[in-house]
């Protein structure tokens, strides 16, 4: 009798506790991740067919080529694990090789407009609606892995499931971050007075 | 002494209670106004063509829903068109996901979801596709409908002759898809599959709420009247927390049995149980009948950000 009271005492504070909370988000932190992964790495998978039918526009800039390649050999050569996640400084290394990678082809985007030729090329057009459609997949997996990360965080830190993380060691988990914040968070200037 | 030191802390407590209650009150209250503000709000989910602008015509806009209806009726899949002036501050790609992704359009457990986006005063236009159907409708599908159905036709002002070709197109990759066939029950009732789990919140209603609640009322109307109004505000109450009509049903079915037997009534048992069916059925036919007009999400589409966008 004083055995099934104490177990059913563990198995109520286990769950009182966060416990399994703490498992499940874990978990979903898991798969949200891999979700970003995934469609980074279709991203990835992108730019050699962008580039090689960029290639074929003669005269085409040659530096904003290269830049495009470079950022995705350093953003493939970077290394990605679970335990990434648990790693802020690793985490931020992965961010930046991402948002290089993304400026490098958004620049290319912007350039190509000034070649009618490559415009009108159907595999390039076609190319690209592939690209923008990664890319919106990129920001709804980055979206939802902020969310979870932010349940996690909220449990991690509040009363009473902190105890539980400091007990098991549980940290909280880094999350995404613009690149540019300070460039983005100063307002516009608009300046109307000359020309 | 201890009287006074019971008394601080009691003060210290409500203090406490107080701050507390008071930063609670400022988190709940600020964001909430100021998100409403910052973004569009997502429509509410009454057909499968909704039209915010005014453009399309009664007999246009019956003639899309008709054929989305026949769409949802043959193959399951939930296809929806938005058309709204715009949909600033966001852009249309993320607008999209969200409403895609507030009203979930698809079937539960299989999730076929499609939703057509136009913001016209923006000219520009979405379609965006749960995950289930990236395989049907692949973005650069869905970008060669936007081509060639809807960005033409749309430049002229054609918007119901666009839209129309661009659900035919629809249509047409959706059906080359094999996707689990449509269920009777699912395609009655979009929630069909999800009253397994509310049964069993019901059940522990009638075994724990329900006693209680017999006592009252049979202290109250006596014993017959008691039973029936038991009957009839179970099947309610089951109608309000399932919205099955047949769970309602069986519910105050089960409500009245209870009541009548809990004290043993000494006969007349089967003339009231007769009768108290039939109030039940009356009180969740009139909760039936509006649920059942409407067009409603089977809450099963994730939309994962794929689709296309076009302008015209």
């Amino acid at each position: 009798m004083k055995r099934w009271f104490l177990i059913l005492l563990a198995v109520l504070t286990l769950s009182g506790c966060g416990y399994n909370d703490f498992q499940r988000l874990d978990e979903q932190t898991k798969a949200a991740w891999s979700e970003v992964l995934n469609q980074y790495q279709r991203r990835a998978d992108l730019v050699p067919n962008i580039v090689a039918t960029v290639k074929g526009e003669a005269a085409f800039e040659q530096d904003t080529l290269t830049k495009v390649i470079e950022a995705r050999a350093k953003a493939t050569s970077i290394q990605v694990t679970p335990e990434t996640l648990n790693n802020p400084e690793a985490f931020s290394k992965f961010q930046a090789a991402q948002g290089e990678l993304g400026s490098a082809l958004n620049r290319l985007m912007v350039v190509s407009e000034r070649y009618p030729d490559l415009k009108a090329n159907q595999g390039f057009r076609d190319l690209r609606v592939q690209l923008e459609g990664t890319e919106n997949r990129i920001t709804v997996a980055r979206n939802r892995y902020i969310q979870t990360v932010q349940e996690y965080n909220v449990l991690t830190r509040s009363f009473p499931s902190n105890l539980t993380a400091m007990l098991f060691s549980y940290s909280t988990k880094p999350n995404f971050a613009v690149q540019n914040e300070a460039q983005i968070s100063a307002p516009p200037v608009v300046d109307f007075g000359k020309k | 002494m201890p009287f006074s030191s019971v008394a601080r802390s009691y003060l210290a407590i409500k203090s406490v209670a107080f701050w507390l209650w008071l930063g609670a009150a400022i988190l709940t209250a600020t964001p909430g106004p100021a998100h409403a503000q910052a973004v569009q709000p997502v429509p509410a989910l009454t057909a499968h063509v909704i039209d915010a602008t005014g453009t399309l015509e009664a007999s246009q806009k019956a003639a899309l829903e008709a054929k989305l209806a026949a769409l949802e009726a043959a193959k399951g899949s939930q296809v929806v068109v938005l058309m709204l002036p715009t949909t600033a501050p966001e852009d249309i790609a993320s607008y999209a996901n969200r409403v895609g992704n507030t009203w979930k359009i698809g079937r539960k457990g299989v999730g076929d979801g499609v939703l057509v986006v136009v913001a016209k005063d923006d000219r520009k236009v979405r379609i965006e596709v749960a995950k289930t159907l990236e395989g049907a409708i692949p973005d650069l599908a869905a970008k060669q409908v936007i081509d060639t159905a809807l960005t033409p036709r749309f430049k002229q002002g054609d918007y119901a002759g666009g839209l129309d070709a661009a659900v035919d197109q629809l249509a047409a990759l959706v059906k080359g898809e094999p996707l689990p066939p449509v269920s009777p029950v699912e395609s009655r009732a979009g929630k069909g599959s999800g009253d397994g789990f509310q049964l069993w919140d019901l059940a522990i209603l009638l075994f724990m709420v329900l006693p209680v609640a017999i006592a009252v009322i049979k202290r109250i109307f006596g014993n017959k009247l008691g039973a029936l109004l038991t009957g009839g505000g179970v099947g309610v109450l089951a109608l309000v927390v399932t919205s099955s009509l047949v769970v309602a049903i069986i519910a105050a079915f089960i409500g009245l049995l209870f009541a009548l037997f809990v004290n043993l009534p000494t006969g007349g048992s089967l003339g009231g149980g007769g009768r108290g069916a039939g109030s039940g059925g009356w009180s969740s036919g009139g909760g039936g009948g509006d649920g059942g007009g409407g067009f409603s999400s089977g809450g099963g589409g994730d939309f994962g950000g794929g689709g296309a966008s076009g302008d015209w």
